[in-house]
């Protein structure tokens, strides 16, 4: 008994490094401390009806963000790693099996999992908020896509305690992740979380859709609509559009693994090649998910910065239009060393090279926003200032990679590990950063200390450089991705060297940016009125920070792009308002529909990650069981019709008067 | 959020522009529902002729029975909007008894693929036996899950109509199933065409 219980945790438990038992040690002890600690201040009841439960979209983007900053922290860690065990050329550190694992597991938790949450809880917090609505369009299925993220995310991570981590790259290409190339679970933990967090992206692309095309408040037509809805929309519209790709692959791939396919496989007819082209049809369309919010936030911060329109609204939005679009049609500039022929190189580095076109288009909109305006530097303007240079090193070095020949030299070397990092920290990063700093104030009523940002921001900046730069040169000199050893008489080390240097600035950065905010909350300066920096433009810093929970108490009468501006400004010239923003502001308050919280997104979630974890293992009762539970909680959604209620007039009133209380 | 869209501050606070909205939400859905099958598509169009020195599907794919059941699941699209004109007229027997002949069609339609799907196993053909096989039973077998998911879905609505009558709320569900069903047979009609009548005929 005791022996068939010993076999079965060395199998179940990752066992024999050091590194990940001390890894192991500490989730125990920070899951024993969050239960402890939560029971002491006897907070399980308010966790669970506050926040679990919750269909509010301003703290379910909270949640999106605390999670993915903590995955940033992981995912940080992981590149630390790799960092150091590149420095010194043949350095015994992390065996080959451990880099592997490394290396993709950082991949796929900064994109899918670090980057993809904090988009979305950006998307969640601010959209309804600047577009005068309530809410999301379906508030339950919102918070069903953060459960599903949260229990996907779960489970890929938990790979790394037990089972063993995946190992075949993060986009992990077949045969390598076959069954014979990884008969390990750590490939199945990969297909089953990014399945399940998957589907919560699916649901709140179209969430989205619904959200921008049906909600905005009355008067705001789409051309009025600020910046950054448009570009939520346009990412939402593209994770519409490639998100099921990504479905079907991972099921294909799941289905090679669990029943002998042949999808990818090398014998009885397989494609691995198809698996490729499949996958980048998703993931190709997926880096640009990622980057459109980060172009709207910009706009945003910049415009507001400037005290000035946008430069160039029509072309902005012609250009995020048709950045989505085209971004479905450059997928195999991946693989431009598959041999397709000399006439499919030459289409899609044509394509490829044409994105540039409207990326170039917003950058001089940025700048011609910026010229002759009334300038102010604040964080956020920072890093939205420190992405254009960056922005534009990185999309030229991408137009040198769109260059077919050119590309069999550049592919998976070095170089091209500097530029998509150069576009996703300086673009995508950075762009998140903006945001998180220009949003903060509106999240949660503070602002996060100043001097402190100022740090981090130096030091991410000069960091990212001393970190990059180096491996364009790295890259040309012949090294390729994806080892973890190299010989000394290679002439790689000095240039290594410096990269690393510059990995743990970020480092360093990154924990200014956590120290900056446990300062920020330890030296609280409450700011409640809505218009945190004194020159908002758009809708969301016209209701208090952070706003109440129905956010409007009457829902805003919009006439101009940037309403809210345009409102000071006609204060400030002493004009009256127009006659139906009158008549919308002196309407009576009438009592406010709300959807009523809900268990079943985190208990469907649940479901799923069992489902999930029973695939992993092969354990079939505990597939049925989780699948029956998901068909469970389905048909109890459908048969629950009492999902919503009102919110009385005299509880709006009395929100109200404490929040003009704290503004003053 | 009742109101969020509306042009004037009505007082009506009712379900309608929520129903709408879910309505629309759908119509999205079937859009990322199209990219779904759509790579299913492609997929087996790129391995259709990587049968690894197997059998095909003209060797062993009994087309009497793949008739059968696409006279089945068109009849079941019709029934499905006859439901659809009952509760236009407000009749909710007439209603519940054309989605039940909806769902009992889609019933057979699964019960006659599983005895296809047996069949050929029984005949050698695995998933696992060439790429061929695996697209086909993955494009066929994937359109059957929706059928049987919608089957479900059916009952359950069957039973919320029964509960509740025809109101708002229970009209928008049997709206959007309808269309899911519709949905389901236009897929049906691709299948058809490309991996039975292409391959066999």
């Amino acid at each position: 008994m005791l022996d068939t219980v010993k076999e079965f945790a060395s199998e179940f438990f990752v066992t024999g490094d050091p590194l990940i038992l001390g890894a192991q040690v500490s989730i125990a002890l920070a899951l024993v401390a969050i239960v402890f600690v939560l029971t002491y201040f006897k907070k399980w009841r308010w966790l669970w009806t506050e926040w679990l439960t919750t269909v509010d979209h301003k703290k379910i983007g909270i949640m999106y963000i605390i999670c993915s900053i903590l995955m940033l922290f992981r995912g940080g860690v992981d590149a630390l790693l790799m960092r150091v065990q590149l420095a010194v050329p043949n350095l015994e550190f992390l065996h080959a099996d451990h880099y592997n694992a490394i290396f993709t597991t950082h991949g796929v938790i900064m994109i899918l999992f670090m980057a993809m949450p904090l988009m979305f809880g950006l998307f969640n917090i601010i959209v309804p908020l600047q577009l005068g609505a309530r809410d999301v369009a379906f508030p339950f299925l919102n918070s069903l896509s953060f459960w599903l993220f949260f229990a996907g995310a779960m489970l890929f991570n938990l790979s790394f305690v037990i089972g063993g981590s995946p190992d075949a790259g993060w986009l992990a290409y077949p045969p390598l992740s076959g069954i014979e190339g990884s008969p390990g679970v750590g490939q199945d933990f990969y297909i089953w979380g990014i399945q399940i967090s998957g589907i919560g992206s699916l649901a709140s692309g179209i969430n989205f859709v619904v959200t921008i095309l049906k909600m905005r408040a009355p008067g705001m037509k789409l051309m009025k609509m600020p910046m950054f809805s448009w570009s939520v929309l346009a990412s939402s519209v593209t994770i519409m559009f490639a998100f099921p790709i990504l479905t079907v692959t991972l099921f294909l791939l799941f289905l090679d693994r669990y029943l002998g396919a042949h999808f990818f496989t090398v014998d009885a007819g397989g494609n691995p090649m198809m698996y490729l082209n499949l996958i980048w049809m998703w993931g190709h369309p997926e880096v640009y998910i990622v980057i459109l919010p980060a172009f709207g936030i910009f706009s945003e911060v910049v415009a507001t910065f400037s005290k000035k329109k946008i430069f160039g609204y029509k072309s902005m939005v012609f250009a995020l239009m048709s950045i989505s679009f085209f971004s479905f049609f450059t997928w195999a500039h991946h693989f431009f060393t598959m041999g397709s022929g000399a006439n499919v190189n030459a289409f899609f580095a044509v394509t490829t090279m044409i994105i540039a076109i409207p990326t170039g288009v917003k950058v001089f909109n940025w700048l011609f926003t910026m010229y002759r305006g009334k300038l102010s530097f604040p964080t956020p303007m920072l890093w939205a200032v420190a992405f254009i240079p960056c922005f534009v090193v990185g999309g030229m070095t991408g137009v040198m990679l769109s260059v077919a020949p050119a590309d069999f030299q550049f592919h998976n070397s070095y170089f091209l590990i500097a530029h998509f990092h150069q576009v996703l920290i300086g673009g995508v990063v950075f762009g998140y950063f903006a945001g998180l700093y220009y949003w903060w104030p509106k999240m949660f009523g503070f602002k996060l200390h100043e001097g402190l940002g100022k740090w981090a921001f130096w030091f991410w900046n000069i960091g990212f450089y001393v970190c990059f730069m180096p491996q364009y040169a790295l890259g040309l000199m012949g090294m390729t991705r994806r080892f973890n050893e190299y010989n000394f008489d290679m002439g790689w080390q000095p240039l290594n060297v410096v990269s690393t240097v510059g990995a743990f600035l970020m480092g360093i950065a990154f924990i200014f940016q956590v120290w900056q905010i446990a300062h920020s909350i330890r030296f609280l300066k409450k700011d409640n009125s809505g218009d945190n920096w004194g020159q908002g433009r758009t809708l969301e810093w016209s209701t208090a920070s952070p706003a109440p929970f129905y956010n409007f108490a009457r829902i805003p009468q919009v006439v101009a792009q940037d309403d809210w501006w345009e409102k000071q400004q006609r204060r400030e010239r002493g004009e009256a308002e127009p006659a139906e923003v009158a008549a919308a502001e002196a309407a009576p308050l009438e009592p406010i529909h709300m959807p009523k919280n809900s268990g079943i997104p985190i208990i469907m979630s649940g479901f799923w990650f069992l489902a999930g974890f029973g695939f992993v293992w092969d354990w079939k009762w505990m597939i049925v069981l989780g699948l029956a539970g998901v068909a469970v909680t389905m048909l109890a959604r459908s048969f629950n019709y009492n999902d919503d209620y009102y919110v009385p007039v005299e509880e709006i009133e009395r929100i109200e008067a404490a929040a003009a209380r704290g503004a003053n | 959020m009742a109101q969020a869209h509306s042009h004037s501050h009505s007082h009506d606070h009712g379900h309608h522009d929520q129903e709408s909205l879910k309505q629309f939400g759908f119509w999205l859905f079937m859009i990322t529902d199209v990219i779904l099958f759509a790579t299913l598509f492609a997929t087996f169009i790129v391995l259709r002729d990587n049968t690894a020195s197997g059998p095909v599907g003209a060797d062993l794919i009994e087309m009497n029975g793949i008739i059968i059941s696409t006279f089945i699941l068109l009849t079941s699209s019709f029934t499905s909007g006859l439901a659809l004109l009952s509760m236009n007229k407000g009749d909710k027997r007439g209603l519940i008894l054309w989605l039940a002949v909806s769902a009992l069609l889609g019933l057979s339609f699964i019960y006659l693929e599983v005895n296809e799907f047996i069949h050929l196993v029984h005949e050698g053909a695995k998933i696992s036996t060439s790429a061929y096989w695996s697209a086909f039973y993955t494009l066929v077998g994937t359109h059957g899950l929706h059928v049987s998911i919608g089957i479900v879905w059916m009952t359950a609505i069957i039973i919320q109509l029964a509960k509740r009558g025809i109101t708002p709320v229970t009209k928008r569900k049997v709206n959007i199933i309808s269309l899911y069903w519709h949905f389901l047979d236009a897929v049906w009609i691709f299948v058809f065409s490309l991996v039975y009548l292409m391959e066999v005929m």
